[in-house]
Order: structure tokens, then C-alpha cells, then sequence
């Protein structure tokens, strides 16, 4: 079965999509990423998704989901990478991705990331 | 890059992975026929949407797509249809956040925003087809 990979780097896992994901591969990577979280006793998720063209409602809901998961089990999720026309349509179907920090690249978000951590 | 639809492209709608060739399909056509990137994105988005529902809510169905022309303008003209149970309460389905599936009640509302145009014929017992079309200037 297809699987998008989970990269650890520390204590953050990082999550490259870059195919055009169908439904139940965006639940199985929902499943893995929780998963993952525990088993690597991650404290940070970064959600790369400049390669995607699209994100609909289904992607959308999984990324919400998949970021409350992280924070019950005490971990943060920041989405990296975002392409503008994705953004702008995102708002226009009415998605608000609420509870899920952005940042503009990979670089910004383990820098917003860390920082996070050393507040604890 | 494929050319721009002189006839009707029909993309069955049976799987996950249906719904991904059609957001390609789409893709393409809106490509060939030089729309914007933020329009593409807004359609394909659009169209995602529609061919899960398809999916979901009609038991599976077809997607059929086709170049449409009027006065100064041309478009690409998409259909989704199905003959699953249909849709009792039309005004009702149309509202953000309402759905009876666990979704989140932005697919139709959504994609009815994200088009130029946007018609939806349904009937419990009819099956449904809901038809979106994106204009483009000459």
C-alpha cells in the first residue's frame, strides 16, 4: 500500500507530501503521524505541502485533525509551504484550518518549532 | 499537455483514486485553454469537492467535462452526476457546514463558491447533477 514518508530530525517529525494524495492515503497518513508522535516521543510535526497544487476540504480536515491529535498528545504542528492560489482558494471554500500555526518554509517552521520547545 | 475539450470528456467516478484523475483531467484542460493559476487552482479545487460527493453521497457516478462558449468568452463546463438517492433538502445541502455524511458541510457550499457558475438538479429517488462552469475572456 502507498504511504506518504514520516522523517525524523530530533525531536520533529517532517512530512514531505508530494503526490496528489486520495482520500485514504490522507488517512493512513492522519494514522502514522499520530502514531509516529509516540513511538519517537516527537514534541513537533512540520507539514510540507509546497508541492501541493490543491488543498480541499478533505486534505484540509485531515491537516486540523492530525494537528488536535498532536496537541492532545503534546506535540505542535506547524504547516509549511503553503502555495498563495492554494491559500486563497482555502479561504474561499471556506476553510479557516483553525489551531494549525503556518509558517512560510521548512526553515521558518523548525525555528518557530524550537523556539516553542524552549518556552516550555 | 492535452488540448483543450472539442467534445465531451466523461471520466468515470468509482474510486479514490477516480477522484484524483479527475482533478488531473481537470487540471489540464483548464491548462490547455489558458486559464490563471488562482482560477485552475479554484476550479480543480472545485471540482474535487463535486467528484467526492459523487463518491460518497450518490454510491459513484461519472464526471463529464466540456468546452463552452457564449458571447466574447469560452469556459470549461463540468458535470458530476450520479443516480444515487439524490437530495432531499436542496437549499439546506447548499448551507456551509450542514452535512449527513461527517464531512464538513463545505463541499457543495464551497464549490458553488469557487465557480463562476453553479447549478445543482436533484430529486430524492433522481439521482443528482450538479454542473459548474469557470469563464475565461477571449
Amino acid at each position: 500500500m502507498d504511504r506518504i514518508p514520516i522523517l525524523r530530525m530530533g525531536r520533529l517529525l517532517l512530512v514531505t507530501i508530494q503526490v496528489d494524495m486520495h482520500d485514504r492515503l490522507a488517512m493512513t497518513l492522519q494514522d502514522d503521524l499520530t502514531t509516529r508522535i509516540v513511538k519517537d516521543r516527537a514534541t513537533g510535526v512540520l507539514i510540507d505541502i509546497s508541492a501541493l497544487d490543491i488543498v480541499d476540504s478533505f486534505i484540509g480536515r485531515m491537516i486540523s485533525n492530525t494537528a488536535a491529535m498532536a496537541k492532545i498528545l503534546d506535540a505542535r504542528t506547524v504547516l509549511v509551504g503553503m502555495q498563495p492560489a492554494v491559500a486563497i482558494t482555502l479561504v474561499e471554500l471556506g476553510l479557516t484550518l483553525e489551531g494549525v500555526s503556518t509558517a512560510l518554509n521548512v526553515e521558518r517552521g523548525v525555528k518557530l518549532l524550537q523556539q516553542e520547545s524552549e518556552w516550555d | 499537455m492535452s488540448a483543450a475539450p472539442t467534445e465531451l470528456v466523461v471520466s468515470p467516478l468509482i474510486t479514490d483514486e477516480d477522484v484524483v484523475r479527475v482533478r488531473k483531467l481537470v487540471r489540464d484542460q483548464l491548462v490547455a485553454l489558458g486559464f490563471s493559476l488562482i482560477d485552475q487552482t479554484k476550479m480543480v479545487t472545485a471540482a474535487s469537492e463535486l467528484a467526492r460527493n459523487t463518491l460518497r453521497y450518490g454510491g459513484g457516478g461519472r464526471a463529464e467535462m466540456v468546452l463552452v462558449q457564449n458571447v466574447g468568452r469560452r469556459g470549461l463546463s463540468i458535470s458530476f452526476i450520479d443516480e444515487g438517492p439524490g437530495i432531499v433538502d436542496i437549499a439546506k445541502a447548499l448551507t456551509d457546514g450542514y452535512t449527513t455524511g461527517g464531512g464538513m458541510g463545505l463541499g457543495l457550499s464551497g464549490a458553488r463558491r469557487l465557480a463562476d457558475d453553479f447549478n445543482l438538479e436533484s430529486s430524492p429517488g433522481n439521482g443528482t447533477r450538479v454542473t459548474i462552469t469557470k469563464w475565461k475572456p477571449f
